[in-house]
């Protein structure tokens, strides 16, 4: 009998191990106090630092790190690879903050994760007058600001455009590509009564509930005037001006503009059916252009800035900023490196190589380089006329609580009305706390 | 992760103690504390292992529940160094307002488990029994029917993403256009039907290395009085088959309750009708609140233990008898062939 109760015990000491290592698992590193006390960073030491990056899939990042590693070899840079996933690199990025690890020592920051990481004072603020700010477009230096602060270098930026098909638009006998969503839905309507346009949808974003939807969420918002957070971060959406925005996009999934099955698409799914000559007008970023000359539609389309309630729409904005890691050393060498990196010889390489969108105003005007891509000038107006998405510390609760409450107004659950009434209520919660 | 080497170390601990324990009783008192003293000492450095990687992190994760998110100043806009002792906080908020998805994401996680380990109990008990056919081409249905199991599940779910696509096959093969991977029922369906295809394999692996030391004599036995082929399944093939079909059965419930890669891939983050406890806490921590993660961390550990340990003491009774010692060299022997 002794025996039996000592192996039931044994047992369930065993299963209670078992459960006790997925708990493990599932934990999250722990951690105590974090951050650096001072905010006012010295720069100081030179040596051997190490530059954190996604995954370089063009292959342009090492060249550059080399050219500098030439150039300085006593204050060399070794290139940190982490993965694809822009979730999984903010997740070592932090762990290595909140360790206070020296490891990183410049990150490649997503730009919309800068106010968090200034906040958590995890990167330090840097000196605006190192860098040649004045020369970059506006709303990408924006995009590296907390509270006024510099808190990182702009490297790239990203902004979405239209793209649609000539073809089309010149035989149903429309000259210009639209300047409004009205615009847009009456050139469609054109198109579609075209034989060769049979099927077709007209319009196309990012509505599956993910991080896509809060971009064109705040473009819908923004190009009818409204306002998701202000630029202190504080909420503001549950105006008119955003119902309108809402509006926009509820009423095209209702109508069909956007086909139903638009709210499972990403960027991806929305390129394919684009090439597959299933839609008319595709929002999207500067990627597809490259890769649409290689399908069906080659030749046949083209770009235009965004369309908006009453004139052009504004873009939301992509691209990577470079911050400098607070508990990392030899903060000389990496602002150093910094400046060598975001230059606009440097950029301009990385446009013409990994076709990378610069933050400088003048590369989107040189000839040679609009010769090799010729929507410059339209992503230079796009992102001239951009807003960044909510610069706000809990960037995740913010975009979480914009993805529930606008995609439950585009599959029906909610009037629009209601969405936004919800969706001020949860960001005000977000930014409180 | 390490989390599918999890199930097969800890069952070592249940499955050797009793033959160890059960030999020392038979024995004089003096070589019993001989031995002991030798047990205890050849056991000694697998305990330090795992009070390195079991207990401590737990302990961690248990203190880290009381702590509650780093807080914002609003004059300077910058995050407070440490984290308030809230005490029970995290749990108590359960029960209130920001219970809604925490409860969401407990039913989902019960549900997942009930349907997917039933299925693939059916389904995995009737691969072992295909498998186990002498025929023609055996090689290649075993292969086949074990492909699945090895497919990792992060690619399984992109697998399937493609399948559940708008323009996928399998809108193709019903019909008409199910927006699988949008929130509502179909997400969980889609969740069901890619879990089951990966993991049922696996329940059919054991019973399959159950069914091969079931002597062919005691089928001869049966045939010669009489049975026909669906009552000696009932009376032969389950009953002593079912030592290897429980262990199997309580791998694969610890498994699906703290389910994450499937429908975080398949479905997508942040979709209520998947949601999973591991998500719900995955999410926390991402958005650095460590102590609530910590806390639903907690209760599933809780949760998963009390399922488990129920599984045992309801089960146990046949684990203990012959059933535990011979389950081992069969396990060993069928994951070696």
């Amino acid at each position: 009998m002794t025996t039996q109760t000592s192996t039931s015990t044994a047992r369930a000491a065993a299963v209670l191990a078992a459960s006790a290592l997925l708990l493990a698992a599932c934990a999250a590193p722990g951690g105590g106090g974090s951050g650096q006390a001072g905010a006012a960073a010295s720069f100081e030491g030179r040596g051997p630092i190490t530059y954190v990056a996604g995954k370089d899939t063009s292959g342009t990042v090492q060249p550059t790190i080399d050219r500098w590693n030439r150039l300085h070899p006593k204050e060399k840079v070794t290139f940190i690879q982490l993965p694809t996933d822009p979730d999984a690199q903010r997740q070592q990025m932090i762990q290595n903050a909140e360790t206070k690890s020296d490891a990183y020592t410049v990150l490649s920051l997503d730009v919309v994760w800068t106010s968090e990481f200034a906040a958590h004072r995890w990167i330090d603020r840097l000196p605006e007058e190192r860098f040649p700010l004045g020369e970059m477009l506006d709303p990408v230096v924006e995009t590296a600001r907390y509270r006024g602060g510099l808190y990182a270098v702009p490297a790239s930026s990203d902004g979405g455009m239209l793209y649609y098909r000539t073809d089309l638009l010149k035989k149903a006998g429309i000259g210009e590509p639209p300047t409004t969503w009205a615009e847009m839905k009456a050139d469609c309507a054109k198109v579609r009564e075209l034989p060769e346009a049979r099927g077709m949808s007209c319009y196309a974003g990012q509505a599956q509930k993910y991080e896509g939807l809060t971009v064109n969420f705040a473009e819908a918002v923004n190009s009818a005037g409204g306002t998701v957070t202000d630029a202190n971060g504080k909420p503001d959406v549950d105006t008119p001006e955003a119902r309108k925005g809402l509006d926009f996009l509820v009423g095209s999934v209702k109508d069909g503009t956007i086909p139903k099955e638009g709210i499972t698409y990403l960027e991806e799914d929305g390129r394919q059916a684009f090439q597959a000559g299933k839609l008319v007008f595709l929002r999207n970023w500067p990627y597809v252009y490259a890769l649409a000359a290689k399908s069906g539609i080659k030749g046949k389309y083209a770009v235009a800035p965004l369309p908006g309630l009453n004139g052009p729409g504004a873009s939301s904005l992509g691209g990577h900023n470079m911050a400098l890691s607070s508990s990392a050393e030899n903060k000389a060498t990496a602002l150093d490196f910094i400046r060598f990196f975001t230059s606009e010889e440097n950029t301009a390489t990385f446009l013409k190589e990994a076709s990378l969108a610069p933050p400088y105003a003048a590369l989107y005007d040189d000839k040679a380089l609009t010769g090799q891509y010729p929507y410059l000038p339209v992503l230079k107006e796009s992102i001239l006329r951009a807003v960044p998405r909510p610069r706000v510390v809990r960037y995740g609760d913010v975009t979480a609580a914009v993805q529930q409450q606008a995609y439950a107004a585009l599959t029906g659950d909610k009037s629009s009305a209601q969405a936004l009434k919800d969706l001020q209520a949860a960001l005000r919660k977000s930014v409180a706390r | 992760m390490t989390k599918t080497e999890v199930p097969p170390e800890a069952t070592d601990g249940p499955a050797s103690a009793p033959v160890t324990r059960r030999r020392l009783t038979g024995n004089p008192a003096r070589a019993a504390a001989g031995s002991g003293r030798m047990a205890a000492l050849l056991v000694s450095p697998t305990l330090l292992v795992l009070s390195v990687v079991v207990a401590y992190p737990t302990l961690m994760a248990l203190k880290e529940s009381l702590y509650g998110p780093k807080g914002l100043d609003p004059a300077t806009g910058f995050i407070s160094d440490t984290e308030p002792f809230v005490g029970l906080r995290n749990y108590a908020d359960i029960l209130g307002e920001a219970g809604d998805r925490f409860w969401n994401a407990f039913w989902n996680t019960t549900f997942f488990t009930v349907v997917t380990v039933g299925l693939e109990t059916v389904i995995g008990v009737a691969m072992a029994l295909i498998m186990h056919k002498a025929f023609r081409g055996r090689g290649l249905v075993r292969a086949g029917i074990l492909i699945p199991w090895a497919v990792p599940t992060a690619i399984s779910g992109l697998l399937w993403r493609w399948i559940f696509n708008s323009d996928g096959i399998a809108n193709t093969l019903i019909g008409h256009q199910v927006l699988w991977t949008t929130e509502g029922f179909h997400a969980k369906v889609a969740v069901i039907v890619a879990e089951v295809w990966k993991t049922a394999p696996f329940i059919g692996l054991l019973v399959l290395a159950g069914l091969q030391v079931i002597p062919k004599e005691v089928y001869e036995a049966a045939r010669l009085d009489g049975a026909r082929a669906p009552r000696q399944f009932w009376h032969i093939t389950l009953p002593l088959v079912k030592p290897a079909l429980l262990v199997a059965v309580l791998f694969r419930c610890m498994d699906a309750l703290r389910m994450f890669d499937l429908p975080y891939i398949l479905v997508g983050a942040q979709k209520h009708s998947v949601e999973t406890l591991s998500m719900l806490a995955q999410n926390e921590a991402s958005n650095v609140r460590f102590g609530p993660a910590s806390a639903y961390a907690v209760l599933l550990f809780l949760y998963v233990f009390l399922i488990a340990l129920a599984f045992v003491r309801l089960l146990g009774a046949d684990l203990v008898g012959g059933g535990a010692v011979g389950r081992r060299p069969r396990r060993r022997r069928e994951v070696a062939a």
